[in-house]
């Protein structure tokens, strides 16, 4: 009989029980699980923080203060994220061998829950690798995806949380024993005396090159402080995005806090489609509340009263800086036209391009004593780039909403 | 178990609230967010996690035991920072009109990275091996 191709014997799927690496375990996954999740919790807590930031129609808006509110708790979310990556990373390679667990197919009642629990671990390994690949790129202004990214990350980000947590309810039992269970003395461990000989594929033990002898490598612990060395690391090479001192030794990040008058630039003027011909001469800016309209020149809001204010521009995607800032009070410009202190304000701007063209300030920023229409920043009149004829700089409040080339304010009452 | 049941209800509650979110976004957008989920996990389980194990096998049998643990502390650290260096490393967002984003020369900072880790896995050696020799003293003076 001749031999056909199906018979040619083909090597088998691997099953749990080929990866026989002793440093995958239960005691090394629930450590790491653990760090995992607080750093995914605090990445969702931050998330949402910056999500009711960006809400028109919340039943409350964010406080005035501190000005640095939205500069800490944006750089800790992307910060939190950026810790996740390594520790994701090592957690699911402490699991990998679940992946070909045995399938009871014979009790139906098994199969449908080993089913359910697969497709339960499924549905957080998508949504937490989509959370981090998304965050990441989006921190680095890369959008190689059509879907609309916040509302989206937004989405996945309720889907990572609630299957995380059905995770731990899962895993509870599992993740109480793992703490419980007794580790190796640190010496015994860390000299390899608890590494347990490696079996090859066929089933056979390793040969080892010293009988008797323990085989020497790393340890489960080795593995564990491992992935938190990786996750600091990580941390501190993109967190002179956001913190000042660490500027220089933050290799991988994607912000210096430099640029033109001191301060990075999110869009520029080419980029929103605002050209050159926005001049001293030409530019008004228009104040409406109801029927009565106010319209100013440059000049004009320069012969108001000046005042100058040290406050960051802290952006979405994780990166601020301080800067002062020079300009006439908004509470004043909006006194032109009798504005009420409870009205919230819709800011136009001469942007043609790019989302945020039209924003609204909500009452409580309009009136601060803080909140600008900046003119001047750093001591030197705006460039276009940052927003000249004029712009909003406000406390405590995302970069998106610090609109730029402002032309048009209308009192919402 | 009361515990447990009331922790899964609160994340079914959650994971449904963000699957009707999910759910109300445009149509096009929900199709390019689910091609991004499933290759999220396709990548990781079918490329990365088998590379992983592959190369992990043929580092057990070239790296000397005595230099095992020092080279798998510094892959480990080495490839999972380059792997939240890609976006920065790739310069996907640089824009021509906007010197601010990415004015950093990344693969130069990446070299810098990746020497530090190669000087401390060099010099962890001895270091360890100091170590190492106290312990066995100790671990000798121990009763059997």
């Amino acid at each position: 009989m001749v031999r056909g191709a199906h018979d040619v014997k083909r090597p088998p799927l691997p099953t749990e029980a080929s990866f026989t690496s002793p440093l995958r375990d239960e005691r090394l996954t629930a450590r790491i699980g653990t760090w995992l999740g607080i750093a995914f919790g605090l990445c969702f807590l931050t998330g949402l923080l910056s999500h009711w930031y960006y809400l028109y129609d919340a039943p409350f808006f964010p406080p005035v203060r501190p000005v640095w509110g939205y500069r800490v708790t944006q750089g800790v979310h992307v910060l939190s994220g950026t810790a996740a990556i390594p520790l994701l990373l090592v957690k699911l390679w402490s699991v990998y061998p679940k992946l070909f667990g045995e399938v009871p197919v014979g009790h139906l009642r098994a199969l449908a829950i080993n089913l359910a629990e697969k497709a339960s671990i499924a549905v957080l390994v998508a949504a937490s690798i989509f959370e981090l690949v998304t965050g990441l790129a989006n921190s680095a202004q890369w959008y190689p995806w059509s879907f609309s990214f916040r509302p989206t990350h937004y989405a996945v980000a309720w889907i990572a949380i609630g299957s995380l947590i059905v995770h731990i309810a899962v895993k509870l039992p599992i993740i109480r024993g793992a703490y419980a269970a007794p580790l190796p003395e640190p010496d015994a461990e860390s000299s390899g005396l608890l590494l347990e000989p490696r079996v090859e594929p066929g089933g056979q033990e390793a040969s080892n090159p010293l009988p008797g002898q323990p085989r020497r490598g790393p340890s489960r612990r080795t593995i564990l402080r491992t992935a938190f060395l990786a996750s600091g690391v990580a941390v501190l090479a993109a967190a002179g995005n956001t913190v000042p001192f660490l500027r220089r030794i933050s290799v991988f990040a994607v912000r210096t806090g430099e640029g033109p008058q001191g301060v990075p630039i999110n869009r520029s003027a080419q980029a929103a489609g605002v050209t050159s011909s926005v001049t001293d001469t030409t530019f008004r800016l228009t104040l409406a509340h109801g029927d009565k309209e106010v319209t100013l020149s440059r000049a004009d809001l320069e012969a108001m009263t000046q005042r100058t204010h040290h406050l960051p521009i802290a952006c979405v995607e994780g990166w601020s800086a301080s800067a002062t800032w020079t300009g006439v009070r908004l509470s004043e410009l909006l006194g032109l036209v009798d504005a009420p202190t409870d009205a919230n304000v819709k800011v136009r701007s001469l942007q043609k391009r790019g989302a945020f063209g039209v924003t609204e300030i909500p009452a409580s920023f309009a009136q601060d004593s803080l909140t600008l229409l900046a003119l001047k920043l750093n001591g030197d009149d705006l460039t276009l780039d940052h927003g000249f004829p004029c712009r909003l700089i406000a406390p405590n409040r995302p970069g998106v909403f610090q609109t730029k080339w402002v032309t048009r304010m209308e009192v919402l009452a | 178990m009361r515990t447990r049941l009331l922790l899964g209800a609160v994340g079914v509650l959650a994971g449904a609230f963000g699957a009707l979110r999910f759910l109300q976004l445009d149509f096009p957008d929900i199709v390019n967010a689910v091609l991004w989920l499933a290759g999220g996990v396709a990548l990781h389980d079918a490329v990365i996690a088998p590379l992983t194990v592959g190369l992990t096998v043929l580092a057990t049998r070239v790296v000397p035991e005595e230099w095992r643990t020092r080279v798998t502390v510094a892959l480990i650290v080495l490839v999972t920072v380059t792997v939240t260096a890609i976006p920065v490393l790739g310069r996907f967002g640089a824009r021509p009109d906007n010197p601010t984003i990415l004015p950093r020369d990344y693969l130069a900072g990446w070299l810098v990275f990746a020497a530090v880790v190669a000087v401390c896995t060099l010099l962890a050696r001895p270091v360890s091996q100091r170590l190492h020799g106290g312990r066995r003293k100790r671990v000798s003076r121990s009763p059997g």
